[in-house]
Formats: structure tokens, C-alpha cells, sequence
């Protein structure tokens, strides 16, 4: 029940209770208490637009910036990512595989300000060894969702 | 020339066969702005991207040539490896399997073969348009078995037998079924099996829509005791897997009914076009997810759509399987034409008459929930202001 609940919210945003069980046939009791639930646990952990912000007038840019950093011992990289993270400007933080140890995704109000960002912050950050700075230029997909045109629909009116 | 001269050089039977209910009803609807169309006998999903790419991939490698008549090898072994996985039925790819031109290519061959002048073959009532037709193209006659409402529109073993006289060759029929959403489970399909063995049927199960069954298993029915033998099993991509317009579909069967239909196939078509083929493949050897999502999508909108008909007055039985609804009007005192008619000048949503499908589906429509679950909830609301403008005497009623 959680997975088929999850993939609407996912999809779909915060449809009412009413609305997600009449469409997978529980009760509306069973679908409100599920996603309070999921939400106590942090599951859930919020409800957000998906934006094309190059379609409005609002100044937005983003960066990946792979960052090399030095491990601790027992921990990893736990406390350098948790720092890293706590910077409004950081929009997410990831541990990867490959050459970079963590991604972080960083956004700003145009390219300086995430340079500035990188330079006066991040990198001096103790732990941090390396950073490679690589701005997004145009975004083609997003969570899931082309942000081009969505394709015409050909279907007849009528079929067998 | 004269009108005249021109049906003269028409042949009889093309004269007598009569367009599809379905094709009348889309010249009604065409050129009309703004119609919600519940009419539409296909998925709204595109096909899945994996299986273009494979095509469009195949294109910058040439490959646009002919294939086998019975199609490539490759499709072949993969329809017989997803059929003993998935419903436990085991074919032959070298002998036992044809693909064809959608599952519809598949019912013409079968009717072919397997009919001489005379011959009865059964349909159910109501059933997917072409199934009566291609028997009479086959000049023999198509003998209805009435389905009802009562039984949710499944067979029933008692009016099959009925149907069968001393030229019954066999019984042609569609699980899950379009156009009711009905679906026969094993214990439906063994009455079925029963007269089949009686009568010595061969039966042909279309089970285009297997993988859209909602709420338990598809049971595919060569797979009923003593059924193999004499079952033709039609399949294809069109639903499942999104795939409508590539228009590919397999017979599986007894060799020597695949190797006769093979036959005229190899004259009248050749073979599939290539590139679908290429995309069927793709489909099989990476489309379960895929296939996943689409049916739970429609699942929900199966629940929703049909809670919907149910609260507006449309009394209609739960559809387990398919994408279609198959609501009763008749407590609008309507025929189903004059609703289908009248809700598409009045509110311009577009269903389906039930009589379409044959006699039986008289007093209900078919409607598709192949559509975005706000489009069915428009389509719903338009169908309440319908009923309620129709009970208030505001409708005209179109004939």
C-alpha cells in the first residue's frame, strides 16, 4: 500500500486522501493514516512544484559541483557532506561513486554568485580537497518530466 | 457513371458487409471542437521510448528488408519465452507461432483457414467488431452466443451449447473482452472447455488484453485441460504495450493451423514490416516495467471512472480487466444509439453504442478509461449535466 501511495504523491504531488483511495481502492482512513505516517517517519519529506524557472522572470541558476574531500576515520564523509548541506545555497548533497567523493548541487542568482559561492565556501571548507564546478545551461528533463512540448496526442476520435 | 455501374463491379459480399458501428460513429464525431472522447479504442500512453530507440537504431543500421513470412526468429523465441513465463504456455517458435498484422490479421487467417462455405462459426454477443465479418468474408456464418448483463457478460456454457449445430466449427472469443471489460477466469473458461470438448470446437481466444487484468490473475486458456490442442491463441502489442500503430500480433497454435494460415499470410502480406517487429522485440526483452506502470495507471482509473458512472446513475458492473466500461442506460428509456447521439451533440463526449458490438450490447455503451483521470472526471461531470438535463426535458434526442 505504502509503494502504490508513493508512487502518486511522487507523480502527482499531494493528491486528498479521498482522491488517492478511491483510485486504489482503500478507504480514505487507510490512505490519511499512511501518509502520516510516512510523514512522522520522514519518508515524506515535503511536497514541491517542479518548475521551469527559465519560463519566468525569476533569476535562477544551478551548478554540479563534484567535491573531492578526505574521509574520516569511522565516519567517511558523513560530517564534511552534513556541513555542506546546511548552506541555503546548497540544493542537495549526495555521497557518489567515481572520481568526486560527494555531488552537490548549488543554486544561485546567476553564475557569479555560485562561483563566489564555490570559492569563498565551499572549497576553503575544512575536509574539502578539490572542487569542479559545472553549471547547468538548459535542462531538458526534470525529476521525470520533458520540459520541452508534450507530445501531440494522434489518437483517433473513435477506434475499435 | 452511374451509381449502378459501380456497385455492379462490386462483389456481393463486399456489398452486403456493412461498415462498423464504430466507423459510422467516428464520422460524427470528426470536426467537432472541444469532444472528450471516451470512444477511443487504444492506449493514451506513446510507446514506451525504449522500444523507438531499438527501431530507431535498427533504421541507421539498415535493417528495412523483408522478414521470414512467419516473422524473425528472434520475435519468435521471445513470444514463446514470455508466454511459458507468464501464463505457462508452452510454444513451438518454428511451427507453432505466425506474427501478424495486429491480432485483427490473425482472426481474418484463422477464418480462412479454418472455414469452407456453409460452415458456423460462433461469436459472442456482443464482441469486437471485426470477429463477425470475418467469418462472413470467409462465406460462412457467424452464430451469435448471447452474453448478458446477469452473468457479467461472460459465456455461458449452457447458450454456447445451444449455439452449436452440426456445421459449428468452432467458437471465436475475446478474455478480457472488448467491449465489455469483462473477464472469464479459470473457472468461467472451464464451462467453456466443456462444450468445446463436446462438440469438438476449435476455439479461438483473443487475449489481446491479458496483461490488463485487474484484481488477479489472467488465465489464458489453452492452458484448461485438453485446450492446447485445440486452441488458436491470438496475442499482440497493441495494448499492453502501447504499441497500436505498429500494428504487430501473433497467432499461436496448433502447427498445422499456423502452417495453413502461414500460407495465405506469405501471399497476401508477406510479413510484418520490419520495424515493428524490431519494436515488439524490444518490448518483450525489456518492457515488464513498462507494462507495469501502465496497467496501474489504469487500474486507478478504472476505480475511479467506474465509482463515477455508478454515482451519476449509470449502473455499471465492475470491469476487471481491458480499458472499456460497459454502463446499462437504460433507465434513460434510450436505445444506445440515440444516448451515444444525443450526449455527444448535447455535452460532446463521445461513447460508444453498445449495439456496435451486436444485438446484446443494446441498452449500454462502451466507454474507454484510456484517458487522463481529469479527462474522466469531466467526462463524468458532462454525463451528469446529460442526465440530469435528460430527465428535466432539455435534451434534444437525436435519432
Amino acid at each position: 500500500m505504502r509503494e502504490k501511495i508513493l508512487r502518486i504523491l511522487t507523480e502527482e504531488g499531494r493528491l486528498a486522501d479521498a482522491e488517492i483511495a478511491e483510485r486504489l481502492g482503500l478507504t480514505t482512513e487507510e490512505v490519511a493514516e499512511t501518509i502520516g505516517e510516512m510523514e512522522a517517519d520522514r519518508v515524506v519529506l515535503g511536497y514541491r512544484a517542479l518548475v521551469d524557472w527559465s519560463k519566468t522572470e525569476v533569476e535562477r541558476v544551478f551548478a554540479y559541483i563534484l567535491v573531492e574531500g578526505s574521509p574520516e576515520h569511522g565516519a567517511g564523509f558523513d560530517r564534511l557532506a552534513e556541513h555542506i548541506a546546511r548552506f541555503d545555497e546548497v540544493h542537495s548533497v549526495h555521497l557518489t561513486s567515481g572520481s568526486a567523493d560527494l555531488n552537490v548541487v548549488v543554486e544561485g542568482r546567476d553564475f557569479r554568485d555560485i562561483a563566489l559561492f564555490v570559492a569563498e565556501k565551499l572549497a576553503p571548507t575544512s575536509g574539502v580537497t578539490g572542487t569542479s564546478t559545472s553549471f547547468v545551461l538548459k535542462t531538458y528533463k526534470l525529476e521525470g518530466r520533458l520540459m520541452g512540448e508534450t507530445p501531440s496526442n494522434h489518437r483517433l476520435a473513435v477506434s475499435p | 457513371m452511374s451509381v449502378e455501374q459501380q456497385t455492379d463491379r462490386i462483389s456481393r459480399l463486399a456489398r452486403d458487409l456493412r461498415p462498423s458501428g464504430i466507423r459510422e460513429f467516428f464520422d460524427l464525431v470528426v470536426g467537432m471542437d472541444d469532444v472528450i472522447s471516451l470512444g477511443v479504442g487504444e492506449p493514451d500512453f506513446p510507446t514506451p521510448w525504449r522500444a523507438c530507440d531499438a527501431v530507431i537504431e535498427s533504421l541507421r543500421h539498415g535493417a528495412t528488408s523483408y522478414t521470414s513470412n512467419r516473422g524473425m526468429l528472434d520475435l519468435r523465441v521471445e513470444i514463446a519465452d514470455y508466454l511459458l513465463a507468464r501464463f505457462g504456455v508452452d510454444y513451438d517458435p518454428e511451427e507453432q507461432i505466425l506474427v501478424t498484422v495486429g491480432a485483427s490479421e490473425a482472426v481474418d487467417l484463422a477464418m480462412r483457414v479454418l472455414l469452407d462455405p456453409g460452415d458456423e462459426f460462433l461469436v459472442t454477443d456482443p464482441s469486437y467488431v471485426s470477429y463477425a465479418p470475418c467469418v462472413e468474408m470467409a462465406h460462412a456464418r457467424a452464430v451469435a452466443v448471447r452474453t448478458r448483463l446477469e452473468d457479467e457478460f461472460r459465456i455461458k456454457a449452457g447458450p454456447l451449447a445451444d449455439a452449436c449445430s452440426e456445421r459449428t466449427r468452432g467458437l471465436l472469443f475475446c478474455n478480457p473482452s472488448n467491449p465489455t471489460g469483462a473477464v472469464m477466469r479459470r473457472e468461467h473458461l472451464e464451462g467453456v472447455a466443456e462444450v468445446a470438448r463436446d462438440r469438438d470446437l476449435l476455439v479461438i481466444s483473443d487475449e489481446i488484453y491479458a496483461e490488463l487484468t485487474y484484481e488477479g490473475t489472467h488465465c489464458c486458456f489453452p492452458t484448461l485441460p485438453g485446450m492446447y490442442e485445440r486452441t488458436l491463441l491470438l496475442n499482440g502489442f497493441s495494448k499492453a504495450d502501447a504499441m497500436t500503430g505498429w500494428r504487430v500480433g501473433y497467432a499461436c497454435g496448433p502447427a498445422d493451423v499456423i502452417e495453413a494460415m502461414t500460407r495465405i499470410h506469405a501471399y497476401t502480406t508477406m510479413c510484418v514490416p520490419i520495424m515493428g517487429q524490431i519494436a515488439a522485440i524490444e518490448a518483450l526483452r525489456h518492457g515488464e516495467d513498462d507494462r507495469a506502470r501502465m496497467v496501474a495507471e489504469y487500474d486507478q482509473r478504472r476505480r475511479v471512472f467506474v465509482n463515477g458512472l455508478n454515482r451519476i446513475g449509470l449502473d455499471c458492473f465492475v470491469p476487471m480487466g481491458a480499458f472499456y466500461a460497459f454502463p446499462s442506460i437504460r433507465s434513460t428509456g434510450l436505445t444506445s444509439q440515440q444516448f451515444a447521439k444525443s450526449l455527444l451533440a448535447d455535452q460532446r463526449v463521445a461513447v460508444v453504442p453498445g449495439d456496435a458490438f451486436g444485438e446484446a450490447g443494446q441498452g449500454h455503451v462502451r466507454c474507454s478509461y484510456a484517458s487522463s483521470i481529469s479527462d474522466l472526471r469531466e467526462a463524468l461531470a458532462r454525463m451528469e449535466a446529460f442526465l440530469a438535463r435528460l430527465s428535466a426535458g432539455e435534451v434534444t434526442i437525436e435519432q
